[in-house]
């Protein structure tokens, strides 16, 4: 029962992105369609499962002291393990996530939940606190980018949905800011409304 | 020519934060007073040129030589984790007007993608070192300028009637938007 709810928090109650407001960088620059968003998504989510498998493992030997600088070592070991997989086998992702794939180190969402969650509880709820939260990354991350590419190429994962002139401005930089706006707002007031 | 092609282009026509979406956290995290945004742009400033020279000197000087460049994401975080405390531990004894200042900023910078971004950012670009250093700065006030702009806007904000579900962030980041959507317009100057 408990573990169902560690995980669900992260979708919903808790999402990262829509609640938490964390992770905000990767969130508004690679959802220009929905298939980048899912990919950021589901790369954030593994280095999130495995950074919280090991530092839960390993947060009895670590001195308090030292806590931070290890938990970031951790991650950035894995964010390497990431960029060199998705390097050689999905290049074009690759290609498109750019600069945003060493970035996951930085993202707030990792380092958060190592330290919030993973340092304080066993390994088992702490990869499916990080499965949870990865997922609610996800989720958003690829609602985002299929708004965005509804809205601005009229397609959704690449199926195209709609002909004639469209609103360009939402695959670019404003649109980003915009559609996540509303989105924020919305889930607001989904949240109160239950 | 070169130098002012790159300050132009990374402070207005592909803004850090407007147009390559660095450093958002402290944009809508800090941005809600005009004098800790400038503050919080001050501190990036000064983080964000000395973590450039640094790695670049360690990327081209240790990594490069030794075929360790699959490390870069690894040691340059730990580099800028450092030095961040380095520089706290430094300005204090040195000057504490100054840590008074920038204090309460330095610890979140860390985490703020702007930094690690623009050191791999300048090594992606092939800059040599005088190139980088004057990349970083111009970003660093590309950073200042949207935070503070930003800032000022947020204040007026608040006297505004807002819908209440779009108070706070919501509000704030349809504002971002209008920002970015200005700046568009210095698309294609350089």
């Amino acid at each position: 029962m408990n573990q169902i709810k560690n995980f669900t928090k992260g979708l919903i109650k808790e999402n990262p992105v829509f609640v938490l407001l964390l992770g905000l960088c990767p969130t508004l620059g690679v959802t220009t369609s929905a298939i980048n968003g899912l990919g950021m998504g589901l790369a954030t989510t593994f280095v999130l499962v495995m950074s919280n498998l090991v530092v839960s493992l390993v947060r009895d030997f670590i001195p308090d002291k030292v806590r931070i600088p290890s938990f970031i070592v951790i991650i950035a070991s894995f964010v390497t393990i990431v960029e060199l997989v998705m390097q050689a086998y999905l290049p074009a992702l690759f290609d498109s996530l750019g600069l945003f794939i060493p970035l996951i180190v930085v993202n707030c969402i990792v380092l958060g939940r190592a330290e919030a969650f993973a340092s304080k509880n066993n390994p088992l709820s702490s990869i499916i606190d990080g499965l949870g939260m990865g997922f609610g990354f996800a989720f958003a991350l690829t609602l985002l980018g299929g708004v965005r590419e509804l809205l601005g190429s009229g397609a959704i994962f690449g199926l195209k949905l709609m002909q004639g002139d469209l609103m360009l401005v939402f695959i670019l930089a404003p649109g980003a800011f915009i559609v996540l706006g509303y989105l924020i707002a919305l889930i607001n007031k989904l949240n109160k409304a239950t | 020519m070169e130098y002012f092609v790159i300050i132009i282009g990374s402070i207005f026509v592909s803004n850090i934060v407007l147009a390559q979406f660095l450093g958002i956290c402290p944009f809508v995290g800090v941005s809600g007073k005009l004098s800790t945004s400038i503050g919080m742009g001050g501190a990036v400033l000064f983080v964000l040129t000395l973590a450039t020279l640094v790695t670049w000197i360690i990327q081209y000087y240790v990594l490069n030589p030794f075929g360790l460049a699959f490390m870069q994401t690894i040691v340059f975080i730990l580099v800028i984790a450092a030095l961040v405390q380095m520089v706290e531990i430094i300005l204090k004894k040195v000057s504490p007007s100054l840590y008074s200042a920038l204090g309460v900023f330095l610890p979140l910078i860390t985490t703020n993608c702007a930094v690690l971004g623009v050191a791999i950012l300048t090594i992606q670009k092939d800059f040599n070192l005088l190139e980088g250093v004057v990349f970083a700065m111009s970003n660093a006030i590309g950073f200042t300028l949207a935070i503070v702009l930003f800032a000022g806007i947020r204040e007026h904000l608040d006297l505004m009637e807002v819908p209440k579900g779009m108070r706070g962030v919501p509000i704030a980041l349809l504002v971002a938007g209008i920002l970015a959507l200005a700046f568009m317009g210095f698309t294609g100057l350089v």
